[in-house]
């Protein structure tokens, strides 16, 4: 537990030395924002809630999520600081745990600032804030899938434009298994396939938690889904860590 | 204090480290030589664990690095080649970051980071990233983050290359004033420093140990009357294939 502390502080800290932190921030409350105004028609709509931000969160987390886990592997490798880091007394299983749990805590600062539109809803009325909570929930549980698969990806290679690329393209698979577009274009009597597609996909899931319905399953498959990365994620280093 | 037993690593059919034993007790400071490629920087990536070897054993303090490396790695201080360490990081965010890892923590750890930031002169530029730091106070950085918490067993792969001879001079004065509480290792290709710090030798050739004994010893094999250093022409007729056999 010490360790991973530690690394969780150092971690989280990395983000802040550099400008990777405040540009994130900056771009991911001003999209949020302009998605959910305008793009999303918050005021036309008349509707006390945030369905429109909940629609476009998945997308905004697609590109800038990868962004946040490419560094988090690549980056020791590149720096040679990876054999520092695994002759220190730190097993493998508390790196990547403290690491993850950095970027998952990031993207939760991220997800916070975003209050002002919780606020904006219940200002002009009555939203259920039940449904917005949960909404939230599942924003944050989504976001610890991507970055556990972008972690994961990361402990691949020592660049991070291909750790970027890479995430993008598992996490875009992931969502789009349950994308209804793609789902639609399954032939009707392969209804099997679409099962498995909504099964295994991340907005199927999310968007049932986001409607307000926070079912155990879906709880559940996010937590599957991070613990699986993760499990691989460690698997790869022990593997190849000096690669 | 270091016990390596028939220590070997293949990569596919390529075998970098071909069956090394030897053992290090507290005192010695011994100094690792060969030609680049010969398995130095290898071994010692087994020694503290970060290389699984393919075949052999590693004990450190007579633990099992392989069957218990986290109490293993708590012995070891290991400065790796080119001291790496977090770019955007002072040293002293640096320091206390590996010493929360060795379990140290609030007033002890400050103070011993305080300590070992002065141990290595490294005061003067605590607070600055260490991406920006010249060649030298990386290496001290990485240096003292070794020896935070005093292990018994310090390992260092190249400690002092591309140091000024002011620098090296230092490290070397460090070394040597740990020597006696500690099992030290290092690695170098500089002759003259084996002469300077190192109680004993070890020349790896193509993964195997070529020579094993004394500064003296080895300096003593040179044929007399040859202009060029002693070590020198004996590092050369140990490591060049045709003499290795004999």
């Amino acid at each position: 537990m010490r360790n991973v502390t530690a690394i969780l502080r150092r971690e989280l800290a990395g983000y802040f030395f550099t400008p990777v932190a405040y540009v994130f921030l900056v771009i991911f409350l001003w999209l949020a924002g302009w998605f959910t105004l305008f793009l999303g028609q918050l005021y036309e709509r008349r509707q006390a809630d945030l369905e429109p931000f909940f629609t476009f969160v998945p997308w905004l987390y697609l590109f800038l999520l990868p962004a946040i886990a490419m560094r988090l592997w690549s980056e020791e490798r590149r720096n040679g600081t990876i054999e520092l880091l695994m002759t220190l007394p730190v097993s493998i299983g508390q790196a990547v745990t403290g690491k993850f749990l950095a970027a998952w805590l990031f993207a939760g600062c991220a997800l916070v600032l975003t209050l002002p539109l919780v606020i904006t809803v219940n200002y002009l009325g009555d939203p259920d804030n039940g449904v917005i909570l949960a909404g939230y929930l599942g924003a944050f549980l989504m976001a610890g899938g991507y970055l556990a698969i972008g972690a994961c990806i990361s402990s691949v290679t020592k660049n991070q434009v291909i750790a970027f690329v890479l995430a993008v393209v598992a996490c875009l698979l992931l969502m789009l298994a349950g994308f209804k577009p793609v789902m639609d274009l399954v032939p009707e009597r392969w209804a099997i396939v679409t099962e498995a597609l909504a099964a295994i996909g991340l907005l199927t899931h999310f968007e049932s938690i986001s409607k307000g319905v926070v079912d155990l399953r879906d709880v559940l498959y996010f937590l599957t889904l991070i613990a699986f990365c993760l499990f691989a994620n460690a698997v790869i280093l022990e593997q190849k860590k000096a690669d | 204090m270091i016990e390596i037993k028939n220590l070997s690593k293949r990569f596919g059919s390529f075998v970098a480290v071909d069956d090394v034993s030897f053992q290090v007790g507290r005192g010695e400071v011994l100094g690792f030589l060969g030609p680049n490629g010969a398995g130095k920087s290898t071994t010692m990536k087994m020694a503290t664990g970060f290389l699984a070897p393919s075949s052999g054993e590693v004990r450190i303090c007579g633990l099992d690095m392989l069957g218990d490396p986290m109490r293993a790695k708590e012995k070891i201080g290991y400065v790796p080649e080119g001291a790496p360490a977090y770019p955007d990081m002072t040293p002293q965010e640096f320091l206390e970051f590996v010493g929360s890892v060795r379990g140290l923590a609030g007033d002890a750890k400050r103070a011993r980071v305080e300590e070992v930031m002065k141990l290595v002169h490294l005061e003067s530029h605590r607070h600055r990233p260490i991406e920006k730091l010249s060649k030298g106070f990386k290496r001290r950085v990485g240096l003292a983050q070794a020896i935070l918490h005093d292990p018994e067993v310090l390992i260092m792969d190249e400690p002092t290359d591309g140091l000024d001879p002011n620098q090296k001079h230092e490290v070397r004065k460090l070394i040597k004033s740990m020597a006696p509480n500690k099992a030290i290792v290092l690695s170098t290709h500089i002759l003259e420093e084996v002469k300077a710090v190192c109680t004993r030798v070890i020349i790896v050739n193509r993964g195997k140990i070529v020579f094993d004994g004394t500064p003296a010893d080895f300096e003593a094999r040179a044929p007399r009357g040859t202009s060029e250093p002693a070590m020198d022409v004996v590092f050369r007729s140990l490591t060049t294939s045709d003499a290795a056999k004999a």
